[in-house]
């Protein structure tokens, strides 16, 4: 693999690990996260508001 | 003070939610396709387009809620202010239920893999592919799998419908979802095994996983991929359906929220750890394998980019211990990430039924029961070549998407006004935002996006005129103007149920009780 290869792939890798391990931190060190934090796995549509 | 493993549990929670089909079948697709060269408006398309327009969705639902409305036609007609906001928007839950017509057929597909692999007849790599093939009927006449299709994947897709319709019916999601939480750690410990095996694996036939590697980073022919319109759509569009941007589900779950939730870390961390699963994990696995069994030739053979993992993956469990049962529980795993994800895409419109029509919840799944089984037998139908598949996959899972999020643009940016968004945006933030952020979305992104569809529009006419093309296919084959005809008539249902609640959200948007 030439060395633009490596550059590519060493920064599209490195980019997306860092970023994501920052947001791991942020959300780490959030006070009240559990309270203020969502994603789609723990919002209710109000799925048995009618029958 | 918070315990460390309730924390734990709203990363598990939002990051877990980011992982499905999109990041092991459909980014190495596309990068297989492409080559290296795709990672740069990949990149470009992620911070500049798919990061912006999530943090306008889960900005605009939140902000719908707080009116009283949930249906993303309503939040773009009482945000947008006009009633023609609200009939572009129908669009956006109606682009979920068409990748439905074929989405559910894809879950199947892993639920009948997992199958295989539990009972010990999957396919191993030297017949993955030409097994596959014969297997969804992509090598027969149209109408081959509704007569001759094979018993196991009926079986499946009758499963796949039926658990699908019944979660919505009974409305237990929710606990799917939540039980999904913590199987997605146990995928993603999955695929970093399977990540540790591909790297070591023994050159085939002379070729190494470094070639493997190249043939998937290397960026060659990049002046003419960045001149390529259709290489642009198909990096917005693999970020559009990865973030789950474009589509209403992020608007109409958000329109649930509280009003001071956090909606920034919240949309940055689910977009990132998609992004780790996605670029880190599945694009490392699948091209490097199928490049070290099939050689070069690979390119040819992907046809549908989301069938490229089925004929991928294989190979490498057959080449790791154990490897039967992490190929059992990576497509179980898979299949329930699946799950959640077709759940989430049909919520957009069941709360739009449910909002326009006045209707009751189990009406308005009969309804949506009977356009995704339309699409699903037309994807069915016509799978010679998974021409429904890659019909449905480009039109709407690409160009659908790419017009629902200039339109989500467009409404933010200049109906409702950056300023409001902003305000909105930032409200009980637990980040700082980027500099620049609203000049991005009141500029940038609407400006590249529209470049990218007309770019695209120009170069399909161009094709069109030389005799090739998706337009090209589209005259030609019966089986894509099949499947168009089911979206066109779906949009037109869905334009109809969008009037019926213009009253609801005119009063909404008047302050009329």
């Amino acid at each position: 693999m030439s060395a633009a290869g490596w550059i590519t792939m060493l920064a599209a890798i490195g980019g997306a690990t860092m970023l994501f391990a920052w947001c791991l931190w942020r959300v780490l060190r959030t006070p009240g996260a559990t309270e203020h934090l969502h994603s789609q796995a723990d919002i209710d549509p109000e799925d048995r508001r009618t029958p | 003070m918070q315990s460390w493993s309730s924390r734990i549990g709203v990363i598990l929670a939002v990051t877990g939610s980011a992982v499905g089909l999109g990041n092991f079948l459909r980014f190495p697709g596309l990068v297989a396709e492409h080559g290296g060269a795709f990672i740069i408006p990949y990149a470009i398309a992620f911070l500049v387009i798919g990061m912006p327009i999530a943090w306008m969705e889960w900005t605009m639902g939140r902000a719908g809620g707080a009116r009283g409305t949930a249906a993303v036609p309503g939040v773009m007609r009482v945000l947008g202010g006009r009633r023609i906001y609200g009939y572009l928007g129908a669009l956006a839950p109606a682009i979920p239920v068409f990748l439905c017509g074929f989405y559910l057929f894809v879950e199947a597909w892993c639920l009948a893999y997992a199958w295989k692999y539990l009972v010990g007849t999957a396919p191993g790599a030297a017949d993955a592919l030409p097994s596959f093939l014969a297997w969804i009927g992509a090598k027969e006449a149209h109408g081959h799998l509704w007569l001759h299709g094979s018993a196991d994947l009926w079986t499946c897709t009758v499963i796949v419908v039926a658990l699908n319709l019944l979660i919505i019916w009974y409305g237990v999601a929710k606990g799917i979802e939540r039980a999904c939480t913590w199987g997605m750690p146990l995928l993603l410990a999955i695929a970093l095994v399977m990540l540790v095996r591909v790297l070591t694996l023994e050159p085939v036939e002379g070729r190494s996983v470094i070639q493997g590697l190249a043939a998937m980073w290397e960026p060659r022919d990049l002046a003419g991929k960045l001149a390529d319109g259709k290489v642009w759509l198909d990096a917005t569009g693999q970020i559009f359906f990865t973030l789950s941007v474009g589509i209403g589900t992020i608007t109409t779950y958000a329109a649930y929220m509280k009003r001071d939730d956090d909606v920034a870390l919240s949309g940055l961390t689910a977009a990132s750890g998609n992004e780790f699963c996605e670029v880190a994990l599945g694009g490392m696995i699948a091209v490097p394998a199928v490049f070290v069994f099939l050689g070069s030739a690979y390119a040819q053979y992907t046809g549908s980019s989301i069938a490229m993992g089925f004929f991928a993956l294989p190979g490498v469990f057959e080449h790791m211990p154990g490897g039967r049962a992490f190929g059992f529980l990576f497509f179980l795993l898979l299949f329930l990430a699946a799950v959640t994800s077709s759940i989430s895409m049909l919520q957009p419109s069941m709360s739009f039924f449910e909002e326009a029509l006045g209707w009751s919840r189990r009406r308005a799944v009969a309804l949506l029961a009977v356009v995704v089984l339309a699409g699903l037998a037309c994807v069915l139908w016509a799978s010679q070549g998974t021409v429904a598949i890659d019909t449905i996959n480009f039109w709407a899972g690409t160009l659908g998407i790419a017009v629902v999020a200039l339109v989500t643009t467009l409404v933010f940016a200049f109906a409702w006004g950056v300023g409001p968004g902003m305000a909105e945006l930032r409200r009980g933030a637990e980040i700082a935002l980027p500099p620049g952020l609203g000049l991005c979305m009141r500029w940038l992104t609407p400006a590249v996006l529209a470049l990218i569809i007309g770019w695209f529009l120009w170069g399909e006419l161009s094709s069109l005129r030389a005799g090739s093309g998706v337009i090209h296919a589209l005259l030609r084959d019966r089986g894509a103007q099949l499947a168009v005809g089911w979206m066109l008539a779906t949009f037109a249902l869905y334009l109809w149920i969008a009037r019926r609640g213009m009253p609801r959200w005119d009063a909404i948007a008047e302050g009329r009780p």
